[in-house]
């Protein structure tokens, strides 16, 4: 009989693959994995979207499938869960600590960025609503004048 | 109800999808690169909500048709957006305009499928909302910052409200169709969405110093699909074009 790993080792993988397009941070820490569960003789993955668009959805997809595979798990099913939709609530506070120290101002409760994520100051203005993908909005510190992304806070 | 359901999907999806590709015309193009990059944001949440209303329709129709299916090779009438959303962008204005009459609507309409009795109707609507409260505070804030602005773009603002406003009135349509989901708890009149939306329009473009027409003619013929406009069928050349010249083609 193949030793099937318990589900607590499955999240600690999950917790070692990258998000594709900010890599210090997991999905785990992105707070996309919603549940992690035995069916039958498969392990089923339950994601969530973040937003609806995002062209990485499918890429995390196959990323969750190809490491799942390095930890010899063959019989893989994956689910995408749309409701309750996605929010940025569930990103856990290591995650916000490692956006934080790569220069992106974690979200907030405030809708606005605490601080300027490179020099700290708390003075900060809004460039643009978007920024480098769709889970970002471009902000301006107005005492090191550096430009910095902010994850928006859904 | 199977195909009063179909027909309100479809009205969801191609709505989402002819918008989305008509903002993805900017890209490249926009005055300046935020709005070049948000646009293309705002048409990317879009099209990502195009899959889930057009994948539900097809779900629904049950006749082995996949949303790609839908979104590539009908043609114009049977396409059931508004009219609104398929008229050519004109200037930034214009189009930012077209933006926050439609931002408006939408998020009237998605508060109130979040209700709905049907759960993958409330969960795709539940999803979509955040996305679009977003959209709406985004056009909001630039339709104020244009109209109330320069005289050039006050100018501008108040003449696309004028050219596009008798086009926001048919997002307010209601069928029989309308009546029988609504009575079901599915989907909401349309109609009972226009109070909402007023005041979301009165409280905007009066903070943008623009005067709302007083003419309560309707342009009508998009949601039925009896009768689109003439730039319609431009529009899907283009955005139709390669599964059209290679079927079945993939990445």
């Amino acid at each position: 009989m193949v030793k099937t790993p318990d589900i607590d080792t499955v999240w600690q993988w999950l917790d070692q693959v990258p998000d594709p397009e900010i890599p210090v941070i997991s999905l785990v820490d992105l707070g996309i994995v919603r549940d992690v569960a035995y069916q039958g003789d498969k392990l089923r993955i339950t994601l969530s979207p973040t937003y609806s668009g995002c062209p990485a959805t499918r890429v995390i997809e196959e990323d969750v499938r190809t490491a799942m595979r390095d930890h010899g798990i063959e019989r893989l099913i994956i689910n995408q869960q749309i409701s309750p939709p996605w929010t940025t609530d569930w990103m856990s506070d290591k995650g916000k600590a490692k956006l934080q120290d790569y220069g992106i101002a974690p979200p907030s409760a405030k809708g606005q960025p605490e601080a300027c994520p490179i020099c700290g100051a708390g003075v900060v203005s809004l460039v643009s609503q978007f920024g480098s993908t769709p889970c970002k909005a471009h902000w301006r510190c107005e005492e090191c004048r550096e430009s910095f992304d902010y994850f928006k806070c859904i | 109800m199977g195909d009063h359901l179909f027909e309100f999907l479809l009205r969801q999806g191609d709505n989402t999808l002819i918008l989305s590709h008509r903002i993805s015309e900017w890209c490249g193009h926009a005055p300046i690169i935020e709005e070049d990059i948000a646009l293309a944001n705002i048409a990317l949440d879009l099209l990502g909500q195009t899959q889930m209303w057009l994948g539900l329709a097809a779900e629904v129709e049950g006749a082995g048709r996949s949303a790609d299916d839908l979104a590539m090779l009908r043609d114009a009438w049977d396409f059931r957006n508004a009219i609104l959303v398929e008229r050519p962008n004109g200037d930034f204005g214009q189009t930012m305009m077209r933006q926050f009459l439609f931002d408006a609507y939408h998020v009237e309409l998605l508060n109130r499928l979040a209700n709905s009795t049907d759960e993958r109707i409330a969960a795709i609507a539940a999803k979509s909302l955040k996305e679009v409260e977003y959209h709406f505070e985004r056009s909001a804030t630039t339709v104020i910052a244009l109209g109330d602005g320069s005289e050039e773009s006050h100018a501008r603002m108040q003449a696309a409200l004028d050219d596009q406003w008798t086009f926001a009135g048919e997002l307010f349509e209601t069928d029989a169709g309308d009546h029988a989901l609504n009575d079901a708890g599915i989907a909401p009149l349309p109609s009972e969405l226009r109070a909402g939306f007023n005041t979301r329009a009165i409280a905007v473009l009066g903070d943008a110093t623009l005067n709302i027409p007083e003419t309560t003619f309707a342009h009508s013929g998009g949601r039925s699909g009896k009768r689109h406009s003439e730039h319609l069928g431009h529009l899907l050349t283009q955005m139709q074009w390669l599964q059209r010249a290679y079927p079945g083609a993939t990445w």
